[in-house]
């Protein structure tokens, strides 16, 4: 790592990391970090203050959106409402499934409204994530293994899965629409016969093949690099020592990988969990592939309120799958980023 | 036989054993890699050869180019049907621009201070970006919808942009952060050394080499904002939509019928310029994209 050149240079640690957290603590180091700190805060103000407005804002707005009422026509009298306070109740519309019935108090929402759609939503959403992920990370992994040999064509390859990850995933939908189309060429390849979009599984599995192709290359590309950061050497002495091709692999290449892998998959996880493009165009979040995006936008038009709350718990969903990535997997993305992993070299 | 001869015949047979080995490991590396080009390539190359291929043989599943016609590139931008995918094009270059010039302008000095400044809260503010740039667009829509509805922004260029700026601006500071920590800064001290100033030391040193940093962040951002699709179905009407949604909400001429051809050929002109950019700057683009991840 480069040694630091602030206004009063800053020794680093030959581990690596900054001083701040781990060095021993000169006198003139803590001026250098004050005065640094100030500079600090002046370049990060302008991001700071964009974030804020662009993301802080809306989910405070969201929150305090989600124990209002929504305005509308009351089922009962008839009369247009204005909205109030709703305490928990767009929560448990979606949760417990209640919707507001006639006359007051709850009902079990009706099949068929959004209310009802909750868990399924919910299934569907993790179903889709847990399916892709898999796939992609023993895909991708395979095609990061094959990408790191030496051969002659590698460059190609390594340009060839960029193309998928370039297509905007309008057009990857509608693409993969057109070759799962009933005369499409999905069927006459393979010789079935299927309506693709037409029942559950079919229409599930024209998602998730569309979005393992879309999304493995990201996820091999992050494995590559992983898989580039060992040394070769390392391979070398297993070898010497007698390792089969298969013990290489479990006790160097995954251990050494890990680090860059769990990045990878919390990466894509959190990117599946907010799956919105393939279903809404590809199949139109029928035959249960409504997942939880899609259903909040479904509700926009019906009820700000209510779609409020439904996105505040997507969040929160989303919010702790990263947590246990980071707490519990050891997906540290922080450390990974800031350099301070560098030891690990 | 004697022991000296009989050990050479193993030997010989152990090298052709290893021989054999190599050989058949390069064959299957040379399948594999045949697999993987077909995979990633095929789709792609079916969306061109629809793109060229006569509207009456849609569904001609005949693997070679046939019927080959330049119509579906004149009917993508045929405004007859409803359909505005030129004025789209348009929609989503003037966005993709505006996105990524002022996360790059913004995002520069933050990834400035993360790359080379030693400060406290550090790790809690590249968390935080980090954090940002997974956040899910579902979650701002609502709230941003209603705001919109109520000051009259639905179908504006700003409310497509500044959705855009949420996941683009923190995908530029993280890149370029992860570049800038690269990037050799000890030329700045020895150009001071030599006698610059440091605004020339920063315009003559450091400039040139951020240049090709900050333009894979560039190529990065646009792109992801040319992707966004999710808050453009909701925020956009005719005149504003970017082509993802012009392209979803293709229609043709029966409203049962899907355009295919048409659709694959908008598709074609969407997406070649960006893999041509892609592919000439695959190096830095592929080092840009997992900044971050492996560092």
């Amino acid at each position: 790592m480069a040694t630091e050149l602030g206004p009063t240079p800053v020794k680093e640690p030959a581990s690596g990391g900054t001083p701040i957290h781990h060095g021993p603590k000169g006198v003139g180091e803590d001026n250098a970090i004050a005065s640094q700190g100030k500079w600090a805060a002046w370049l990060l103000a302008p991001t700071i203050v964009a974030l804020a407005i662009v993301i802080v804002y809306p989910i405070i707005s969201a929150i305090v959106m989600s124990f209002q009422k929504d305005a509308g026509l009351d089922p009962v009298t008839g009369l247009f409402t204005e909205g109030g306070p709703a305490g928990l109740s767009n929560y448990t519309n979606w949760i417990f499934q209640q919707c507001a019935a006639p006359g007051g108090g709850t009902v079990a929402c009706p099949p068929g409204t959004l209310g009802s759609q909750f868990w399924s939503a919910t299934g569907t959403t993790f179903y889709f994530t847990i399916v892709t992920v898999t796939l992609e990370t023993i895909l991708g992994f395979w095609m990061a293994i094959i990408m790191a040999r030496t051969f002659r064509g590698r460059s190609l390859v390594r340009a060839a899965v960029l193309v998928p990850w370039a297509i905007p995933t309008a057009v990857t939908a509608q693409l993969w629409l057109f070759i799962f189309a009933f005369e499409g060429i999905g069927n006459k390849l393979f010789n079935t016969t299927i309506l693709w979009t037409g029942s559950e599984n079919p229409a599930r599995w024209a998602v998730i093949i569309a979005d393992t192709w879309k999304t493995t290359p990201f996820m091999a590309l992050l494995i590559l690099a992983g898989l580039q950061m060992i040394p070769a050497d390392v391979y070398e002495a297993a070898k010497v020592d007698g390792a089969s091709a298969w013990q290489r692999f479990r006790m160097i290449t995954l251990p050494l990988v890990k680090p860059a892998l769990m990045v990878a998959i919390l990466f894509r996880t959190l990117d599946a969990l907010r799956m919105f493009d393939l279903p809404y165009i590809l199949t139109e979040g029928s035959n249960n592939t409504t997942t939880l995006s899609i259903l909040v936008v479904n509700q926009l038009r019906q009820g700000f309120n209510s779609a409020a709350a439904l996105s505040t718990i997507t969040f929160i969903i989303i919010f702790i799958v990263a947590f246990i990535f980071v707490r519990f997997l050891g997906a540290n993305v922080v450390e990974q980023q800031t350099g301070a992993g560098k030891g690990k070299k | 036989m004697t022991a000296a001869t009989e050990l050479r015949a193993k030997q010989d047979r152990g090298r052709k054993v290893a021989q054999n080995r190599e050989k058949w490991a390069s064959v299957r590396t040379y399948v594999s890699a045949a697999v993987i080009l077909f995979w990633c390539l095929a789709p792609a190359y079916w969306m061109v050869v629809t793109a060229f291929r006569e509207v009456g043989y849609t569904y001609d599943t005949s693997l070679l180019p046939t019927h080959v016609t330049l119509d579906n590139f004149k009917t993508a931008f045929d405004t007859s049907f409803g359909n505005r995918f030129g004025q789209a094009l348009l929609n989503s270059v003037f966005i993709g621009v505006t996105v990524t010039v002022i996360s790059l302008v913004v995002g520069v000095f933050a990834a400035y201070a993360l790359a080379r400044l030693n400060f406290r809260f550090k790790y809690l503010v590249l968390g935080f970006i980090l954090g940002a740039s997974m956040f899910p667009g579902v979650a701002l829509i609502t709230p941003l919808f209603q705001l919109f509805t109520n000051i009259g922004w639905i179908g504006t260029y700003q409310a497509l942009i500044i959705p855009n700026i949420s996941f683009v601006l923190p995908l530029t500071v993280y890149t370029m952060t992860s570049f800038f920590r690269e990037m050799p800064w000890e030329l700045e001290e020895a150009a001071r050394v030599d006698g610059c100033t440091q605004g020339q030391a920063f315009r003559r040193v450091i400039m040139p080499l951020a240049a090709p940093a900050i333009f894979t962040t560039a190529i990065l951002a646009f792109i992801s904002s040319w992707n966004e699709f999710l808050i453009a179905s909701q925020l956009s009407n005719d005149a504003t939509q970017p082509v993802t949604v012009a392209i979803a909400n293709f229609a043709g001429a029966q409203p049962q019928q899907i355009p295919y051809t048409a659709i694959m050929a908008a598709g074609t002109i969407v997406t070649i310029p960006l893999v041509i950019l892609v592919l000439i700057f695959q190096r830095k683009i592929v080092a840009g994209l997992t900044a971050g991840a492996v560092k």
